[in-house]
């Protein structure tokens, strides 16, 4: 399996979250940690670029942060996968590799 | 003493790091001596107020609550930046209710959240005697 990359920092403060999609090959995951979690939000510009790159990756955010930042299930972007601590480490067990945008 | 008017400007969202905590201790020790507070949300800073913040599984100090506290300090003046609620897709109904009672009017229960343009805010940084960034 390919690469899973992991996005930490909200993608109106830094351009992490964009310069990831635009490297991210078709077939490698999206896991959204920490201030990156704010990208799933909807209706927002973000979630409309995560909405495409829905056809080209699976997408994954973690619950825990989403709890934290008041971010509802429902709020999300459809077709986003929420994954627990447990399911984190076992993501970057189904990839070869991580790439951390920080 | 003398009163200064303070203005608190929040940039920041809430859990990533600590300023968001910081900048809510040092509002309300400068509420308790009595100087004029006001704050700012702008940017990433409009996350802070979300409602339903709940920090348990993340294992940090959920400070969010605390900002219904503002209201008895007499920190009513509460500004959040309209273009950056609009960029990230959030209207006023998404923040935390804040309130303040107004002993002048019967203790009515009024809204301390402002959402205002950037030129109104504009406005507000020119009525200071202080600034703080966080």
């Amino acid at each position: 399996m390919s690469v899973l990359h992991i996005v930490n920092k909200s993608p109106y403060d830094r351009n992490s979250f964009e310069t990831c999609l635009r490297l991210a090959l078709p077939g490698s995951a999206i896991l959204l940690i920490e201030d990156g979690v704010y990208a799933a939000r909807k209706p927002s510009s973000a979630a409309d670029k995560l909405k495409q790159a829905l056809g080209n990756h699976p997408l994954y955010a973690l619950q825990a942060d989403l709890q934290a930042r008041g971010l509802a299930a429902e709020s999300l972007v459809d077709g986003i996968q929420l994954v627990d601590y447990d399911g984190f480490v076992k993501l970057t067990t189904e990839y070869d590799k991580t790439q951390s945008w920080l | 003493m003398a009163t200064k008017k303070f203005l608190y400007i929040n940039r920041k969202p809430p859990h990533g790091s600590v300023y968001a905590l910081e900048s809510l201790e040092v509002v309300l020790i400068g509420a308790a001596f009595e100087q004029e507070v006001t704050l700012a949300f702008i940017d990433d800073g409009v996350y802070q107020l979300l409602q339903n913040q709940d920090t348990s599984a993340i294992e940090t100090k959920n400070f969010t609550p605390t900002f219904r506290a503002l209201g008895d300090y007499d920190v009513n003046r509460i500004y959040v930046e309209r273009e950056s609620m609009e960029l990230r897709g959030l209207v006023k109904e998404d923040l935390m209710p804040l309130t303040w009672e107004d002993e002048d009017d019967d203790w009515a229960e009024k809204d301390s959240i402002h959402v205002v343009s950037s030129a109104e805010l504009a406005e507000i940084f020119e009525h200071q005697d202080v600034i703080l960034n966080f």
